[in-house]
């Protein structure tokens, strides 16, 4: 049989592109969903992690930091210095900033300043996981909002999908910029998406999240779904507000407001 | 064919070899941006898609544009394209080209860019996108090679390439349909929450790349002793017309939404863009050249005296191209991030690296083009005077 280069370099081509498809489809293992998460003998379980922030019980600066120094230490987070390049998992903001739109000139001058804990509202229905082209960010059988950095290829569109600015992405290595790495948990690569994941990797040892145990009772952490979790329970006893509700995104973390004049336990 | 850009002359690879060295530049800074990070960009928490997003959305719309011609020529018959129709053809090929390398120059893990093909996500709009994209440029490589392949030989195309023809054209509008869908379905970005999206992408498409074309083509005419008529010339200014009308009509709706509505998250990005908000305002001067620009275009473009005239009309072309650029490759994207989902306003400005890899890309984008249009004049150049057969 004789064959010319033109139809050499057709099969040749044609022979290449078959061996690619043969290679991805041989490997349905990999292709196939990996378990979602380890299911540890102390895996505290849930359908639904949600939070409850008492803002009437954040009362001095230190009531913030010991929460947020509580998350950031443990989980590697830097501190890059410049607002640019910031990766934050926990962090607080005024009333206006953390809910735009819903504030007033003549609301309390106390509300009006005060600060609220801010984080992943890990919600129910969360348009980054909806927009991630890779499933790098999935969300999990306990409701938690996950990501795979291994498989994230920094496109960031889920930072455009976010309505809470919740995300953070590694500008540059952070590597430096974590003072005391905390041997026990991951730090991340250059070039990835990342931000709180309610301790998923606590949970996993049957504890509570690092900011709720800091927290002295001020965050409370609970199946939504359990009718007799303390979540539930501070959600049928008190008037509580979520971020941007009306967008639909069913963000589980509730913010308990602190009424001046009311007798706070209404 | 490809051999006919081999050789060329001294002006032919004097142009080659700049257009090299303006490509080694854009090498260089991406090599350092691949080792220092995209922070090495103007690109922040806030605002975390820029310049290089921007640039790929506009050329999408470049890339889609050649249904302009190939639906005048291959569905209404009309002759006169016949010619040309290659040149929009390439003119994708090398559109699509640059829109895929500023995705993989935006992307933090460039090393992972099969992980979109290997873990497959129908519900991610990006995961269609980089599928549609893909399409397309097989479509234009694969329909422009063989209808010139033919030509050159003086036969009509293959039988199979008509039907790939009537599929590129749906298949363009989908590209800049997509495209839009990527920011239109976003909540809380309200900038781009707009169903007028896609619409308006594909209007400032069929402006700003037919407009491209007519510069392109008065460039071949100058250079190359392929002329590609005056006829068709006009006849691509006729539909830029029409098309910048309904772009800025578009935009119009857009602007008044916002401002009669009074709702304020609806109108702080275009108070941003237009006029700066809570005294930020980087963009103003940008914007306002873009407005500027697009009213001088119009009036060069809607009087016929004036687009009759080629070199008003190619006057009229870079104006609109430069203010198309400026709106959908730059406001558009940052006009989405500010003010952030706190209603702060944290500014953006690319970087000196940003803009040489930017540039970089560009010019490989004017590379391939370079050598499509080579090997496109050499076959003109070779068979004038005679008809095409498809």
């Amino acid at each position: 049989m004789s064959m010319d280069r033109r139809d050499f370099l057709k099969l040749a081509g044609l022979s290449t592109v078959g061996m690619g498809a043969g290679w991805v489809l041989s490997r349905p293992g990999d292709i196939l969903e990996a378990s979602q998460f380890l299911q540890t003998k102390e895996l505290l379980n849930a359908k639904q992690w949600a939070m409850v922030v008492d803002i009437r019980k954040f009362k001095t600066v230190e009531d913030y930091k010991k929460v947020i120094d509580a998350c950031h230490k443990i989980h590697n987070v830097p501190d890059l210095g410049n607002p640019k390049d910031e990766v934050k998992w926990i962090w607080s903001d005024s009333f206006d900033h953390a809910f735009p739109g819903q504030e007033s000139e003549y609301m309390p001058e106390e509300m009006k300043h005060k600060q609220f804990v801010l984080l992943c509202n890990h919600c129910e229905n969360p348009p980054c996981v909806r927009v991630c082209p890779t499933k790098a960010t999935f969300k999990r059988k306990d409701g938690i909002t996950m990501q795979d950095l291994h498989r994230c290829i920094g496109c960031r569109y889920c930072m455009a999908a976010c309505p809470f600015g919740a995300r953070s992405f590694n500008y540059r290595d952070p590597r430096p910029f974590v003072k005391e790495p905390n041997a026990e948990y991951p730090t991340r690569m250059i070039g990835v998406v990342e931000k709180c994941t309610f301790c998923e990797e606590r949970l996993a040892k049957g504890l509570m999240p690092a900011c709720v145990e800091a927290s002295n009772g001020a965050l409370i952490f609970g199946d939504i779904t359990d009718t007799n979790s303390e979540v539930r329970k501070v959600l049928a006893d008190n008037y509580t507000i979520r971020r941007k509700s009306e967008l639909g995104t069913r963000p589980s973390v509730y913010y308990i407001l602190d009424i001046p004049g009311g007798d706070g336990n209404a | 064919m490809l051999e006919k850009a081999l050789v060329g002359t001294k002006k032919y690879w004097t142009w080659v070899f700049f257009l090299f060295a303006v490509i080694g530049v854009g090498a260089v800074a991406y090599m350092q941006q691949f080792n220092y990070g995209l922070g090495l960009t103007g690109l922040s928490r806030d605002v975390s898609w820029g310049l290089y997003i921007g640039q790929f959305t506009f050329l999408v719309g470049v890339a889609a544009s050649a249904v302009m011609l190939v639906i005048p020529y291959y569905l209404h018959d009309f002759k006169k394209f016949g010619k040309i129709v290659i040149l929009g053809e390439f003119l994708a090929v090398s559109a699509v080209t640059m829109c895929i390398l500023f995705i993989f120059v935006d992307m933090g893990q460039p090393m992972r860019i099969m992980n979109v093909m290997l873990h497959p996500t129908p519900n991610s709009v990006m995961f269609w996108d980089s599928a549609v994209l893909g399409g397309y440029l097989m479509l234009n490589i694969i329909i422009g090679w063989a209808t010139l392949h033919a030509d050159k030989k003086g036969v009509s195309p293959a039988p199979w390439v008509k039907p790939l023809i009537y599929l590129s054209i749906p298949w363009a509008v989908s590209i800049h349909t997509v495209t839009a869908f990527l920011y239109a379905g976003l909540p809380g970005r309200h900038f781009w929450l707009s169903a007028v999206m896609a619409a308006r992408f594909l209007a400032s498409a069929f402006a700003g790349g037919p407009a491209l074309l007519i510069i392109l083509a008065l460039i071949v005419r100058k250079f190359t002793k392929f002329d590609p008529g005056r006829e068709p010339i006009q006849a691509i200014g006729k539909i830029v017309t029409y098309a910048m009308i309904a772009n800025v009509f578009l935009l119009l709706l857009e602007v008044f939404t916002a401002v009669y509505s009074n709702i304020p998250g609806h109108m702080h990005p275009f108070k941003y863009l237009y006029l700066g908000l809570e005294g930020h305002g980087k963009l103003v001067p940008l914007m306002w050249t873009s407005s500027i620009l697009a009213i001088v275009s119009l009036i060069l473009l809607i009087f016929p005296a004036l687009r009759k005239n080629e070199n008003t009309l190619a006057l009229a072309c870079i104006a609109l191209f430069i203010s198309l650029w400026i709106d959908k490759g730059f406001g558009l994207v940052i006009g989405g991030f500010v003010p952030n989902p706190f209603e702060r306003v944290m500014e953006y400005w690319p970087t000196l690296p940003e803009t040489l890899i930017t540039i970089g890309v560009w010019a490989i984008g004017f590379l391939v083009l370079t050598v499509l249009y080579k090997v496109a004049v050499s076959v003109r150049e070779e068979t004038e005077g005679v008809e095409l057969e498809h």
